[in-house]
């Protein structure tokens, strides 16, 4: 495969699919954050 | 009382399942292969923050706010506009006749896939005869005589079966429940196919072929209009879906995180399938000598390409076989996800305006659009009508309405006002960015999806033959046709549920 052609699969595929997780992972955040505040109410 | 998702996860499950479609498959591939390969990957992205995660934010919220599908959203907006919400539910039950009918395909070879898992039939390695008996052949569109496959009638009952069974559940017992368990295992099973596909000898020729950049035709309009037109069909806005599922979502839920990953997830498998049919078409022309478009460059790819490409992923038969359940297995979920989610838009928006058992709806329904699934497993229709609806109602009409639905939603009930709601309970806050996009940057770009859409298929009449061009007509604006008169007389009928004084 050419250089130009893993790169940019790289910046594809990383792109979305680190947005994918990443977003995730604030959403669980923000729960678990929520979940601690109700818990300490 | 009206329901509400159970939780968080569940919801995005159905978003992200109903987002997630057949289409994905196939069209995100070759639409990347045609377009500059990985130069597209940039209007591509573009798209996805201007005008997939706005539009996909503004639909959830505006659900959510009018706690109604369309029809009342758009009733909310104007009584004349609920029109508008009629015709935009009308779109999934057009687009559900024939989809079903690609399902229904799906489930015929998940049933030959074991049959060859058991020895009974041997047909992975040549599935030519076994996809010309199942769609049979027809002259033209107008060859209506031509026949009807039994397989994909048959198919299309259990099809139609498992959408009523789910949806007249309702959301939490049925949509949320079934995407909660359908869509994690759709994206588990894909991936496993993918890192399958990339071992193949020759995986790194489709590769290639699919991510090597030409950035001469970047400056071309043609890819940015179908980089825009890719993104936003894919992520299934502007047929009521979003607003439908927005509207049960609870008053206090997050709405911008979730678009994000809603639409994250909908491009994340668009790459998963990128990867996967370049991998095994570069497989296919290594060991086979065949190009990247002998296959065709829509549905062949997966029912042509891939059992041919299974078949020689293992000598035992029970593997092949297995494999090919499996992997027809993900197309049947696929479609499922989508076309549940279909369903229930128009049931959302039937049960706001009209007082009427969840269960009845569905039933009438389901029986109606068997009916129109009917005509799609004649020959004619499943090999010519198929795609001629499919140009005029999933590609023209959709269009269309997410143009008005943006202009309406953003000029009349105000992208501020919409901001400030999505915003109140979110993981994080949107900008005033996100209003400019609406108002100005985002219709400007899917009025040119429109215009150059609208001036292919009419410039395509002409190129046609006197058959194709009346095919055309009568199937395509004729649907057309068909379709904004039910809205109309579903408009005049009068409000029964007393959801617009709510």
């Amino acid at each position: 495969m050419s250089t130009s052609a893993i790169v940019m699969m790289i910046i594809g595929c990383g792109t979305v699919w680190g947005g994918a997780v990443i977003t995730i992972i604030i959403a669980l955040s923000v729960e678990k954050k929520k979940n601690l505040a109700n818990e300490i109410k | 009382m009206r329901e509400n998702w159970q939780s968080r996860k569940g919801f995005i499950f159905a978003a992200a399942g109903a987002a997630i479609g057949l289409g994905n498959l196939w069209r995100f591939p070759f639409q990347a292969y045609k377009n500059g390969g990985g130069a597209f990957l940039l209007p591509y992205f573009v798209a996805l923050i201007t005008c997939a995660i706005p539009l996909m934010i503004m639909e959830y919220a505006y659900g959510r706010k009018t706690r109604g599908g369309s029809v009342k959203a758009f009733s909310k907006l104007g009584k004349r506009f609920e029109i508008i919400g009629w015709v935009q539910v009308m779109v999934p039950i057009v687009v559900m006749t024939y989809y079903s009918a690609i399902i229904a395909v799906s489930v015929i070879f998940m049933v030959y896939s074991l049959g060859h898992a058991f020895g009974i039939i041997n047909w992975l390695s040549d599935p030519g005869p076994i996809m010309g008996m199942v769609t049979g052949s027809a002259e033209s569109a107008l060859d209506l005589g031509a026949g009807i496959s039994i397989y994909i009638l048959i198919a299309v009952i259990a099809v139609w079966l498992c959408n009523w069974l789910i949806v007249k559940k309702g959301i939490s017992g049925g949509i949320e429940k079934m995407s909660s368990i359908f869509t994690p295992l759709l994206m588990v099973l894909m991936i496993i196919f993918m890192i399958n596909a990339v071992r193949l000898s020759g995986a790194t020729i489709g590769l290639e072929a699919l991510f090597k950049p030409d950035f001469s035709k970047i400056l071309s309009p043609s890819i940015w209009v179908s980089a825009y037109a890719q993104v936003f069909f894919s992520t299934t806005l502007a047929v009521g879906v979003m607003i439908a599922y927005g509207s049960y979502l609870h008053e206090k839920s997050d709405i911008v995180n979730s678009a994000f990953i809603t639409v994250f997830a909908n491009s994340s498998f668009d790459l998963i399938a990128g990867v996967l049919v370049f991998s095994t078409l570069g497989f296919l022309v290594e060991s086979m000598g065949v190009e990247f478009t002998s296959f065709g460059t829509g549905a062949g790819v997966a029912f042509i390409a891939f059992p041919i490409a299974i078949s020689t992923m293992s000598t035992n038969v029970v593997v092949q076989g297995l494999l090919g359940f499996l992997f027809f297995f993900c197309l049947f979920i696929a479609g499922l996800s989508s076309s549940i989610s279909m369903l229930e838009s128009f049931v959302t928006a039937s049960l706001d305006k009209f007082k009427i058992s969840r269960s009845k709806l569905v039933t009438i329904i389901s029986i109606v659009g068997f009916g129109g699934s009917a005509c799609f497993a004649s020959y004619a229709g499943f090999n010519y009508i198929l795609d001629i609806v499919d140009a005029y109602v999933g590609n023209i009409i959709i269009a269309g309405l997410g143009l008005v639905e943006v202009v309406l939603i953003s000029y009349i009930y105000g992208t501020s006002k919409l901001r400030k709601e999505a915003n109140a309970f979110s993981d994080f806050k949107i900008g005033i960015w996100w209003d400019y996009l609406l108002r100005y940057f985002t219709p400007l770009l899917l009025g040119a999806v429109v215009i150059t859409n609208l001036f292919n298929l009419i410039t395509g009449l002409f190129s046609q033959d006197t058959v194709g061009a009346v095919s055309n007509v009568v199937f395509g604006w004729g649907t057309v046709v068909i379709m904004i008169g039910a809205s109309i007389i579903f408009y005049k009928k009068k409000w029964t549920a007393n959801a617009q004084q709510e």
